[in-house]
């Protein structure tokens, strides 16, 4: 395989919740149309580190964060950095399904609604792609116009990952996104994600070590802010290399 | 004693209690009601007072109650919907946000009667508005204000977190966030609030006496330019409201039907709120079921 190219690069991210030390100097890196699965038990910094990614941390009064984080080799801790446009290209799926309390269509085309897209067609046609690529259209298709709210867990989580896909980012962010769903429905999201790899970078944190090895390219293991591992999935599942990350894997603790 | 016993016991008590609440209201209601409907007519509605005779109506003072609304309503719907927005959604927690949120208490539970005193010396002396329309709104919104304020954040700040995040996450900025996500979300709370706080404003009288005046002048019905004094439209004429008439005729009335029209235009102010409550829970559960369900 040639040479991957690198989307995300975080050198000595360290994060401080007041005087408390969240993240420890992560340095970390992340390929073009991979997925990469952050674990480690609760409270390890893993959401936390994923949330400097788009700069969710920002809104949490009393953060604060050193080191460099670069998407395309551009800092987006820069002072002249737009966030708003950054969140634009790093979309994010929460842990909850927390679609708008619109219709499924409205949910799907807000955010090209407030970029200013006017024209009906582009619109219908953004939805049926994002939706198609959220493995939910022919779920839904008959009933766009329904609420969001009506729709299973499921449903809405995949609503919710065809919303971010309308606004077309590079990356997405995923923190947990299966977490309050059933077996069934958790499979269909992760068939969905491999099926998305080849147009997006992909950044998971989840619970489920089925999960993380199934779907994930790279694995990250998060233990109390430090980043202990980091490799290809396949070789941290088989052959850890250092001792907490088999003692995690292995369910010894955690 | 015995746990299923004590919850009879306890349940029992509760129907009680409640029972004797529900008969209070329902006796109240219903003596107004039973007192006064009867005296309600088209003419009473439409008929100006009458101040020596009998036969006088409740016309103007409906009018005034109705424009004074608007106009109180018109002022401290904008001032509520910023304060309570930037209360909930930009203030940092502070000793300035702290005092804000301290001087709205106050404000809420300060008696209408010194919100009116309060009118008097500031819009009718100070400011020289004289016993008008505009200094009787000005005072309604005082007295409206901090309860509106209130429920406009709390209905802001019942929308979960999760739903900022989710717009946010989607490249909005944050005034979109707050405009396009957390507004439309909480509308139906907003709107339900207003709408209970125009019913208070309706029968509202101690805060109207020194600011909106006691005297009704005749209206031209006809004229509907502003600045003529005899318009309905006017501001600065003075303007007697239904619940102020009901206290003047009751104190010092000298009709000789002073009775029967107290009894019709208490009556006739008691369905406008009870109209203003049944519409906000319409409307509130209306839009609330159009923005959430099929």
């Amino acid at each position: 395989m040639a040479e991957a190219q690198k989307i995300i690069t975080s050198s000595d991210v360290h994060l401080f919740y007041g005087k408390f030390e969240a993240l420890k100097g992560i340095n970390l890196d992340f390929n073009q149309h991979e997925i990469t699965a952050l674990i480690g038990p609760s409270g390890c910094g893993k959401s936390t580190y994923l949330r400097t990614l788009n700069r969710m941390n920002d809104l949490i009064p009393d953060v604060t964060i050193t080191g460099t984080i670069s998407l395309r080799g551009q800092n987006i801790y820069a002072p002249s950095e737009d966030v708003v446009q950054l969140r634009k290209q790093v979309g994010m799926v929460f842990q909850q399904p927390n679609p708008f309390p619109f219709s499924i269509y409205e949910n799907v085309i807000y955010g090209l609604r407030l970029a200013g897209v006017k024209d009906k067609r582009e619109l219908d046609e953004a939805v049926e792609t994002s939706l198609k690529q959220a493995a939910i259209w022919d779920e839904v298709k008959d009933h766009l116009h329904d609420s969001a709210l009506s729709l299973s867990g499921g449903q809405q989580q995949r609503v919710c990952i065809a919303r971010v896909l309308a606004v077309k980012p590079d990356v997405i962010l995923l923190d947990e996104p299966t977490s309050a769903l059933d077996p069934i429905s958790s499979t269909q999201i992760e068939n969905m994600l491999l099926g998305l790899r080849d147009q997006y970078t992909i950044i998971l944190v989840t619970h489920s070590m089925h999960q993380a090895s199934r779907i994930s390219d790279k694995t990250a293991f998060f233990l109390t802010g430090n980043l202990i591992e980091f490799a290809d999935t396949k070789q941290m599942f088989l052959n850890p290399k250092e001792k907490e990350t088999e003692d995690y894997i292995t369910g010894r603790f955690g | 004693m015995n746990p299923k016993i004590a919850d009879k016991v306890a349940t029992t008590v509760l129907y009680i209690i409640s029972g004797i609440i529900i008969i209070i209201l329902a006796s109240l209601l219903g003596y107004i009601l039973f007192q006064g409907v009867p005296h309600i007519s088209w003419h009473f509605l439409t008929s100006p007072a009458q101040s020596f005779e009998a036969g006088g109506g409740i016309g103007v003072q409906l009018f005034n109650s109705f424009y004074l609304l608007v106009l109180a309503m018109l002022i401290s719907t904008p001032i509520s919907l910023g304060a309570g927005i930037y209360l909930s959604e930009y203030a940092k927690k502070n000793w300035l946000t702290d005092a804000i949120r301290t001087s709205i208490e106050i404000l809420s539970s300060l008696p209408s009667v010194v919100v009116g005193l309060f009118g008097f010396l500031i819009f009718v002396l100070q400011f020289k508005f004289g016993f008008s329309i505009l200094s009787g709104a000005l005072a309604l919104t005082v007295f409206n204000l901090p309860l509106l304020t209130r429920n406009v954040e709390d209905s802001l700040r019942g929308v979960s977190d999760e739903q900022r995040e989710a717009g946010l996450a989607l490249g909005l900025s944050r005034w979109e966030t707050v405009l396009h996500v957390v507004i439309p979300e909480a509308l139906p709370g907003i709107i339900t609030g207003m709408i209970l706080g125009a019913g208070r404003v309706f029968g509202e009288a101690a805060a109207l006496i020194y600011t909106a005046g006691q005297s009704a002048p005749a209206l031209d019905f006809t004229n509907w330019n502003p600045a003529n004094i005899a318009s309905p439209l006017n501001p600065f004429r003075p303007a007697e409201t239904l619940a102020v008439h009901i206290w003047k005729i009751n104190s010092e009335g000298i009709q000789p039907d002073a009775v029967a029209v107290s009894a019709g235009a208490s009556a006739v102010l008691v369905i406008a709120v009870l109209i203003f409550n049944l519409s906000a829970r319409y409307f509130g559960n209306r839009l609330f079921k159009k923005m959430t369900a099929a």
